[in-house]
């Protein structure tokens, strides 16, 4: 059992209406996440992903949640107001099943973080360069109960093993740190 | 490591199917920026005179602009260059959208396609990966819809597409690539890709693009974007509601047309209807418009809406931008519902949406006047409407008349003959332009619409009032808080340019402060054209966000090179003579530097005369509009001065005009 907290939450709230399909939002994630900050910028890295089919008029941004090692036993469908949205559109997870919310060199899982910085940044980048208003950043309160989280190359190194394998991962780590 | 570009070109040879990825010389990016500067390079090392359009040898670039794939707000354009079977000119035609991004983060700064295929394909180009794919399946589908095709056939949703209609794969001369709901239009660049018989090009990317410095970068863009947010909730006052916002016209969001349909010609370039715009029409196409945009939307990471997806009950949903809601529905002197039901067919066809309507009203004048006879058109419906629905399925299969009208104005009128040619009033350098008929010559618009080598007047204008404020008051205020120019000066020429009396057009503004406002509009667009920012955030504008106070720091910032106002400028410079200098070697001289007759109804002979001379002198083209050996060697471009030379095209050091050189040479 956890200890209860006060805890801020972070909601960006998504109007579908106003989003006019620019990936503004991809592009400044993916800059911001850099090593170093703001020195490239690749949308394949984002943590936001625009999902954009004109045709059908669907433009629906995705942000990335947890990683997940097996893909869905099944799939869900939306249709709204007679728009058919693909079967995994609405999902979060960095996946097995699809490109989407991973490195696309190493394929290690991306996950938004609502962009933590030192000093703090007053709106999650996606939402400060969104000037249409289609991401909307509010924050509440909450009492949580604390839980312990993996952190991020932990999760990494776990998408790894769940890849190639434990043994392989090994290898690999003890190979490269031989290298110096 | 390179930075904002990517330092690699993709060479396709389609005669041989061969595929190269080939490193590009740095020092190249410094002299001629990127885009729009190296693609004209290009051709000129690569693509002699003699060649003609439709030759294997012709090439077809694809440039992303050097800031394409960076966070530079609106930097998307693909320029496309070739050389156009209109007007056998270099043509260099631009699209928004999401290609060049894509291109970039697919490792490529550009596409550089030569030789001919022996059958329809498509090109796959997936980050290091790259195919030439059977495209006989697309044989004759839509440009829309071919890349559903492609993308559903490599399982890519993410893929971008460019891709050419019916009328590229019949080389229509107006023909258009289209990429969503952008296209590169003009001069005739979709013919050039059917004649390679290249259906489409598809590109997925998931490369980084590296930035030099980037804390200074991204400070720079956050600049750009807040000044944008400023601009869109400060629009200009005293100019029409186009004007006074940012965007590439924001046509799809505006439903006030008076500007357009009061001012614009209609028919083939004929009627002024003054009195058009009432209430009821008001109403009306607002209602229709409301009904049939069914959401805004942007090109790559830019907030403006400047496209509309349209949806119609009769019509395939497809997107629209800009100005072509009007250009049909003002040739056929008809209503907005109709232009949005026929704008969507022609670009599934792939056409270009300023020529095309054009094209029609043109053939029906003919008809009316007796030139063309019931035995050219037979079978055509008797309403209007129904014979620019008729002439378009024509005119992209190259039938019947079709054939001959798919060469555009001024090539058709000299097939037909019977006195044709007087109804083709409308182009410069063969090529259609935007219908408009005004009463008193501009000396600002004279100088951009002879001179500017894209041959398209949004292409050049931008930055400087299209017309005197009204009010002493008025113009007090635009000077303001106008920072964008180059110098204090042309505010006095906004503060002393009036409706009326001694200081208004044609003799104010002064011969030389117009030859500063034009070269300043024109290098501008220069600029962009090379970094590939969008003209509708930039050069197109009023106190646009990007201005030759920032974008030389925005340019460093990004890919590393020294640049300062003036190294951009000279830069600008270069490329602008450059390709003057790939024109004049095809032989453009100053005969060919003149809008419409009838464009204005007072003309000024003498005057016009005495600008063009000075504005050669103010550019360092001597007075056949050709650049000078010491204007050459000034922007590091000896070779071009060197080949004019030998080519008896300049005669000596001096500025000593050459003889007429064979402007219509290459046409069979
Ligand atoms: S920045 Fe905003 S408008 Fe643009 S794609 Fe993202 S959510 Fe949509
Ligand atoms: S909140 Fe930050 S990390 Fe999350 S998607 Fe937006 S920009 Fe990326």
């Amino acid at each position: 059992m956890g200890v209860l907290k006060k805890k801020k939450v972070k909601v960006i709230k998504i109007d579908l209406e106003k989003c006019n399909g620019c990936r503004a939002c991809e592009v400044i994630c993916s800059s911001f996440h850099a090593v170093p900050k703001y020195g490239s910028n690749n949308p394949a890295r984002s943590r936001i992903r625009l999902i954009r089919d004109p045709l059908k008029d669907i433009f629906l941004p995705v942000y990335a949640g947890e990683y997940t090692a097996a893909q869905c036993m099944g799939r869900d469908k939306y249709i709204i107001q007679g728009k058919e949205y693909g079967e995994c559109d609405f999902c979060r997870a960095s996946c097995p099943s699809r490109d989407a919310f991973k490195e696309p060199d190493s394929g290690l899982p991306l996950k938004c973080d609502m962009c933590e910085d030192d000093p703090p940044q007053e709106e999650p980048l996606c939402v400060q360069w969104c000037l249409n208003k289609a991401l909307i950043y509010e924050e509440r309160e909450e009492e949580v109960e604390e839980e312990v989280r993996p952190d991020e190359v932990e999760a990494g190194l776990k998408s790894l093993v769940d890849k190639y394998g434990l043994g392989k991962v090994v290898d690999t780590v003890v190979r490269l740190s031989s290298k110096g | 490591m390179r930075y904002a570009e990517t330092g690699y070109n993709l060479e396709v040879d389609l005669s041989r199917g061969n595929i190269e990825r080939v490193e590009t010389d740095p020092r190249l990016t410094e002299l001629h920026i990127g885009g729009l500067g190296t693609n004209a390079k290009i051709l000129w090392d690569r693509v002699p005179p003699e060649v003609e359009p439709f030759s294997p040898d012709n090439l077809l670039i694809f440039g992303a602009g050097l800031l394409c794939g960076t966070p530079a707000v609106g930097a998307n354009r693909t320029i496309v260059s070739t050389f156009s079977p209109q007007t056998l000119l270099m043509a260099y035609s631009m699209m928004g959208g999401f290609f060049a991004p894509e291109l970039k983060h697919a490792g490529y700064d550009k596409v550089i396609i030569r030789g001919r295929s022996p059958d329809l394909v498509y090109l796959w180009i997936n980050n290091d990966r790259v195919e030439i794919r059977d495209a006989g399946h697309l044989r004759g589908k839509g440009s829309l819809e071919t890349a559903e095709i492609i993308r559903q056939e490599l399982n890519e949703p993410n893929a971008q597409v460019a891709a050419i209609g019916l009328a590229g794969e019949n080389r229509v001369y107006y023909a258009s690539i289209e990429h969503g709901r952008s296209s590169a239009s003009r001069g005739g660049i979709g013919a050039v890709m059917g004649d390679k018989r290249l259906k489409a090009i598809a590109v997925r990317g998931t490369k980084d693009v590296n930035i030099a410095r980037p804390a200074r970068f991204i400070e720079l863009c956050n600049e750009v974007l807040k000044y944008i947010q400023f601009r869109q909730e400060n629009p200009v006052k005293g100019v029409p509601p186009i004007l006074a916002v940012l965007g590439s016209p924001q046509e799809m969001a505006i439903h006030d047309e008076e500007w357009h349909t009061n001012n614009f010609a209609w028919g083939n370039a004929r009627y002024r209807r003054k009195d058009f715009w009432t209430r009821e029409v008001e109403e009306k196409w607002k209602e229709v418009q409301s009904k049939a945009v069914e959401r805004l939307i942007s090109c790559y990471n830019c907030p403006l809406k400047c496209g509309g997806i349209i949806s119609h009950p009769q019509l395939k949903r497809y997107m629209m931008k800009c100005y072509s809601k009007l250009t049909y529905t003002m040739a056929a002197m008809s209503d907005l519902e109709f232009g949005f039901k026929i704008a969507g067919l022609a670009q599934e066809y792939g056409v270009d949406g300023y020529s095309t309507p054009q094209v029609m009203a043109f053939a029906l004048e003919l008809y009316e006047a007796g030139i063309l006879t019931d035995r050219d058109l037979a079978g055509m419906p008797s309403d209007t409407e129904g014979r620019f629905f008729w002439l378009l399925e024509r005119i992209v299969r190259r039938e019947g008349i079709g054939d001959v009208l798919a060469n555009g104005t001024y090539w058709a009128a000299r097939q037909i003959g019977r006195g044709a040619e007087a109804y083709a009033h409308n182009t410069i350098k063969k090529h259609e332009q935007l219908p408009l008929k005004l009463g008193m010559l501009n000396p600002i618009y004279f100088l951009m619409y002879s001179t500017g080598e894209k041959i398209n007047i949004t292409q050049i204008e931008g930055q400087f009032p299209q017309a005197p404020f009204a009010t002493r008051e008025l113009r007090e205020e635009f000077v303001k808080d106008w920072f964008q120019v180059p110098d204090e000066r042309f505010k006095q020429y906004v503060l002393d340019w009036e409706p009326r009396g001694e200081r208004s057009i044609p003799y104010y503004p002064t011969i030389e402060a117009t030859c500063e406002i034009v070269d300043w509009q024109e290098k501008m667009h220069y600029i962009d054209d090379a970094t590939g920012i969008c003209a509708g955030v930039s050069s197109f504008h009023l106190k646009p966000p990007y201005h030759i106070h920032n974008l030389p720091d925005i340019i460093s910032a990004a890919a590393g090179i020294d640049l300062d106002r003036e190294g951009l400028s000279l830069a600008a410079r270069r490329n602008r003579t450059l390709i003057r200098a790939i024109n004049v070697r095809r032989g453009l001289r100053r005969k060919d530097e003149r809008p419409p007759e009838n464009h204005w109804k007072k003309r000024f002979p003498e005057l016009e005369a005495r600008l063009l001379d000075e504005y050669y002198k103010f550019k360092g083209f001597n007075k056949e509009g050709i650049p000078t050996r010491e204007s050459l060697l000034e922007l590091g471009l000896d070779y071009v001065g060197e080949d004019l030379l030998r080519r008896g095209i300049l005669t000596d050091g001096k500025s000593d005009p050459a003889g007429e050189a064979p402007a219509e040479a290459g046409k069979k």
